[in-house]
Parts: structure tokens; sequence; C-alpha cells
């Protein structure tokens, strides 16, 4: 993408799965660098960067992204050289057989194996314990030489522009939000309130980044950005004359989602309401979730120290948890503008 | 006491969105207490006193609710999910308020049939809000939180409200501020609290920065009394339940037996709670900070989680009296 999301495909290439996010931050780092007062990272790995505001005494908003993602880790060998392999983070076992995988720091290629149709007629699901990958090593000795226990393993996907609008890639979950991020950071102005960016790690594995980050950062309010699943997929269950009518959650290219609750957290209503409000003046389209459903770092930040209203702003993504998530170029660019509105607009005693 | 009870029990304030019930006890606290502010959860924390021992007395604002998340296109019908933990054998037919008074109709497809029996997922039901006029009339969008909706009702000494859960901890909690009239040597931070039904969220901060010596929470918990029930040793009218353990909180033995002792001395009923389902805020207070000795004092409660939740004010009197021996004494643990 060219201006705004210029980060999006570097991003979304790079791998950095919970516990393991050093090469996303190195870009989020040369990404940022320059465009705020102050840059540290924190010792559980996330970045907290400070872009001070311009009013007196100015608000204290905490934007956080969370720069891991979903994937799987080398749990042992087999004698022929086939990898033993568990799941980080929310994986279905439906997407693993025949997926591409890079595996560890020098990211070797592999393919989860995969029983063709004439072996497999009952079209059962196979669960991750039987599953192997197969990286061409033909002895265990070999596979050692490559790879080690406790080695991430990613999806093996390569950013691609779909259409005009439309951009496939892995980890929109929560690339997406580190590049937004990035871009209220790297714009050319400041805003009236301080800008405390969260870059977190681990949210994956349980909202571990966050809780440390908004501990520390102890701010007024807090924004969430991330992706979401768009549902915007057939339903089997309408009616086919009915296939028009759209699926009770968010669709691709209806604006940037605001969460009313999800399962970790009430969204604050004041701060909710604002964000409607400020999406409506701004002309901005916007959608509504509320599935009690997934969570984000938000149910982690809005119980720490005193209390943080906290809302979740969220790009709807088709095919999340997938090495092809697709997103619409005009919920990001819809998704910034409302984020911005939000930082311009937003006073003390909205909350 | 029974027009508070009135005026807290029939008050609107599900999960996230307590402010009602909070301005409602502000007013009610207001003559009584040294100082109120609100924390960045929505808690009311209530400051009464300025003594070297501090306590923490939480009771919860909210209730379990419904949070319609998708309006059906054709028919208005509202889809909803769930804030707190509601029972699907109770809803249908069920009345919700919305916050602008519209009171709708909960129920599930094909309920005098096959799903008699069988409805068990939340995705099933829906909510009628039409108006005669239109289906939904509009006024109802996708993100209006709802209540159950009863008025309540009275049974000789027995009680019965929409939510008892945890209005009446709230009226405890209120009851002991006024008979105090701030004649404690302790500092007490009475805690209205948020989102209890959610997952002790509001509890979490409600402490936070105080430095409390020990903690109260003040909630509802079942009893064993009726027929074919699991065995609970806790019965409507056997006096306040002091707490001993549940699920996420295994009271420390020396806040038990402060709790204990105090009764016998007072001559108050109180009988000794073990619950196996469910906690209360004590639960996440007692890991604030550096970790705070915390107990609960329970009101017995018949149908909890239902729209005829049932106590008898026997025993909240027995709670409120029990609370202000402990607050209106030196704490000693």
């Amino acid at each position: 993408m060219t201006g705004n999301g210029h980060y999006l495909k570097e991003l979304s290439e790079t791998i950095g799965l919970s516990g393991n996010e050093d090469a996303v931050r190195a870009v989020v780092l040369r990404a940022i660098e320059g465009h705020a007062d102050s840059i540290r990272i924190d010792p559980m790995g996330s970045v907290t960067a400070i872009k001070r505001g311009t009013g007196e005494n100015p608000l204290r908003v905490m934007i956080a992204a969370h720069m891991d993602e979903v994937g799987f880790m080398v749990m042992g060998f087999d004698g022929d050289g086939l990898i033993r392999f568990t799941a980080i983070g929310g994986l279905e076992d439906r997407l693993l057989p025949g997926l591409r995988v890079r595996i560890g720091d020098q990211q070797v290629r592999g393919v989860v194996i995969w029983t063709p149709i004439h072996k497999n007629r009952e079209q059962t699901v196979a669960k991750i314990a039987s599953l192997r990958i197969d990286i061409g090593a033909t002895s265990k000795d070999e596979a050692q030489g490559k790879i080690k226990r406790g080695d991430r393993i990613a999806f093996d996907s390569e950013f691609v522009e779909l259409s005009d609008k439309v951009l496939r890639g892995k980890s929109f979950d929560d690339r997406v939000g580190c590049s937004l991020l990035i871009d209220v950071l790297r714009g050319d102005h400041a805003y009236p309130v301080d800008v405390l960016a969260a870059f977190t790690v681990q949210e994956e594995i349980g909202l571990r980044g966050a809780q440390v980050a908004a501990r520390t950062l102890d701010p007024d309010a807090a924004l969430v950005l991330e992706g979401t699943r768009a549902n915007d997929v057939p339903n089997p269950l309408d009616e086919p004359d009915e296939a028009n009518e759209p699926n009770p959650t968010t669709r691709m290219g209806a604006g940037p989602v605001l969460t009313v609750i999800d399962a970790n957290m009430i969204a604050h209503p004041r701060l909710l309401a604002f964000a409607r409000a400020a999406a409506e003046s701004e002309g901005i389209p916007y959608q509504i979730k509320g599935r009690a459903v997934g969570g984000t770092d938000g149910g982690a930040i809005h119980v720490v120290n005193g209390g943080v209203p906290t809302t979740v702003i969220s790009m709807p993504c088709r095919y999340i948890h997938t090495p092809s998530a697709l997103l619409h170029r005009d919920d990001y660019e819809h998704g910034l503008r409302l984020i911005k509105a939000i930082l311009n607009g937003l006073r003390r005693d909205v909350l | 006491m029974k027009d508070l009870i009135q005026k807290l029990v029939e008050a609107w304030g599900p999960s996230g969105y307590e402010h009602q019930v909070r301005d409602l006890i502000r007013e009610e606290a207001a003559p009584y207490v040294d100082e109120m502010r609100v924390d960045g959860m929505g808690n009311l924390i209530c400051r009464v006193g300025n003594g070297d021992k501090k306590a923490v007395i939480a009771a919860h604002m909210d209730e379990i609710g419904v949070m319609p998340t998708f309006v059906e296109p054709k028919s208005g019908y509202l889809r909803f999910t769930n804030l707190g933990g509601l029972l699907h054998t109770s809803m249908v037919g069920a009345r919700v308020r919305f916050e602008d008074g519209t009171v709708g109709v909960i129920c599930t497809h094909d309920y005098f049939g096959a799903g008699r029996t069988t409805v068990t997922d939340l995705n099933d039901f829906f909510i009628d809000v039409s108006d005669g006029e239109s289906e939904n009339g509009g006024k109802i969008p996708a993100g209006s939180p709802a209540t159950f909706w009863r008025t309540l009702e009275t049974r000789g000494t027995r009680l019965i409200s929409k939510a008892m859960d945890d209005r009446i901890g709230c009226v405890v909690a209120l009851e002991a501020i006024k008979r105090l009239n701030r004649n404690t040597p302790n500092t007490l931070y009475f805690a209205f609290t948020v989102q209890e039904e959610v997952g002790l969220r509001g509890a979490k901060t409600a402490a936070f920065g105080l430095d409390a010596d020990v903690a109260i929470a003040l909630d509802v918990t079942a009893t064993g009394d009726f027929p074919r029930n699991s065995k609970m040793d806790v019965r409507l009218g056997g006096g306040a339940a002091i707490k001993i353990h549940d699920m996420a909180h295994i009271v420390p033995a020396a806040v038990r037996d402060w709790m204990i002792a105090r009764a016998e001395a007072d001559g108050i009923a109180y009988q000794r709670e073990l619950l196996t389902l469910g906690s209360t805020d004590a639960a996440a207070i007692q890991l604030t900070g550096t970790g705070i000795p915390s107990g609960t004092i329970s009101i017995p409660c018949r149908f909890v989680h239902t729209v005829s939740e049932t106590v008898d004010v026997r025993d909240v009197e027995a709670c409120v009296r029990l609370l202000v021996g402990l607050t209106a004494n030196p704490i000693t643990l």
C-alpha cells in the first residue's frame, strides 16, 4: 500500500509468534523512529512510545495493538524425520492438512502432511496430534540438524493485492492494528492528547503484554486496535431466497467495527458513545459488534490500576487466524480517520 | 429500610451500565460519608471515618441482563447476548426493560412444542419490542442493554425481586453507613462496584491504592432449603451467612473468626456458608496490590439469577447488624 498502510505488507510477511515477537518489533521500531518523544521496550518485550499532546494537562490515551500472531511450535521428531507440533493461540484443526509453514529463525520450509481423498473417504478432521510436518528430511538426524524442539512455526504466506481494494495476507490479526498505530504516530501533527502507543506481546495466549504495558503507562483512557472476524461468508442456514440477508455480525468493507461487548470486556459506555458520535459527525461508516465471544487486549487493560475506560476499534477481516486473511482498504482508511477523530476530539468530561 | 430496598431493587443497572444505580446510591449516602469518588471503571467509593485501620466494604451495583447484538431486518426482533449468567429455563416470557423504559418480551422458536425442553442456545431466543405501529420502532438499536423487569413483591418476611443480587448487598452497605453516622474508629471505604456479574471486573480496581487491612464483600448466596437441591447448609431465615469458602475464595481463618466472634458477641443469628458454585467481589479484591485479607457476609437468597430472587428481611437485618458491629468497633485481626 502507498501512503497510509505503508508498512502493512512488511508487517504481514514478518514472522512473530507469541513470546517471540523480535522481528515484528524491529519493523515497528524502524517505522516509528523519530515520530515519538520517547520509545521504550518494556521487560515483557512490548514497545511503548509516547507522543506528547499539544493541550494543557493533556489526557493520556493508550492505544494498543498486539505484535504477536498465532502459529505452532516444534514438539519433537519421528524416526523418519517428520516433525510433531502443537498450536500456539487459537487455531483449528480443519485448516492444517497441506498447510505450508516456515520453521524457526532460518525459516525452514515445510508442509503439514495430507492424506489424499482416496485414502480418506470419510473426510474426517485429523487432530493436530496425529499430523506431522514434512520438511523433506529423510531421517531424524537430518531433521534435527535443521530445526530444534521449541522452534516457532508460522504460516508461509505472501502478501498480495487481490484487487484495488482487497488485500490478502497472514497475521492481519493484529498487524493491521500495528500498521494503524504506526500511521497514528507518523501523522504530521501532534494530537491534543498524549498518545501512549503500546505494541504489545503475547496477546494471543492471554493478553499478557498488555497487562504490564497498561499498568506501567497508567493511562486515562485506552483504544484497542484489532483485526476481527468479518462474518459475511455464505450462511448455510439461510433460505436461498434470503441469501442477501446480512449475517448478524460484521461485514468486510462496511467500515471499522466498534465492540459493545466481548468475552472479557464491556466497552466503556460513554467512550463508545463518543466514538459512535465521532464517526457519525465525520461521515465515517462503522459497524457494531456485540457477541460475547473472543477478546482483545482491552480485557486486560480496562481493569488495571484504578480502572481504564476502554473501547475497541477493529478492522473486519475475512478468514482471520488463517494464512489467507482478507482486508478492505476502505475499512483501513475509515478506521484511521476514526482513530484520529477520536484523538482530536476526546475531552476529559467524556470519561 | 423497605423503601430503600424497593428503590434500589427496582432501579435499572445491567453490567457496564450502572449509572442510574450509582446516582441513587450517591444521593442516599451523601449525608453520611466524608468523601465520594468514582474510579476509572465506574466504581463509587465512599469514605467514612479517618482511623488507622482501613477496611474496604464492597457490594456490586450491576445486575444480570441482555445485550441486543442484531436487529432482524424484516421482523424487527432483537437477537442478544448475555450480560452475566442467564438461566435459559427462566427466559421464555421474561420481561426486559431498556434504558428508555421500553419493556420487551423474550421468547424462543417453537416454545410450545419441541422448544419446550430442548432450547439451550442463546441464539435461539429473541426479544419482541414491537409497539403496534412498527416492529421495532427504530427505538432500540443493537448495543442497547436491558435488565429483567419485575417490581418488588412482599410475602410476610420474604421479599421477592429481579435484582436482590446484589442490590440487597447495596442496601446492607447503605443501611450500615446510615446507622454508623460517621461513628467509627476505622477508615471505611464503601465500594459500590460495577461489572461483578461478568467476572468481578469492577472489584479488580475498587481497592487499588487504598492500602486496606481487610475487605468485606456483601452479596447474596444460594440456599439449600428447597426440594431435591444439592446439599448446602444455608437456609432462608437462618441469619447472616458468613462465608467460609467458595469457588474462587478461601476466607482466611482470621477473617472468618473475626466475623463469627462479633456475631456471637452481639447475639446475631448467623450460619456458615460453603458455596460450591459462584463467588463474590472478595475473590478479586483479595488479590489487589500485595494482597488483602478478605471475607464475605452473604444474604441467603432463593432462586438466584431468576426474576424472583427471594430473601428474608430478618436475614437482611442480621447482615446489617453484623456489618455495623464489625465496622463500629476497632478492627482487630
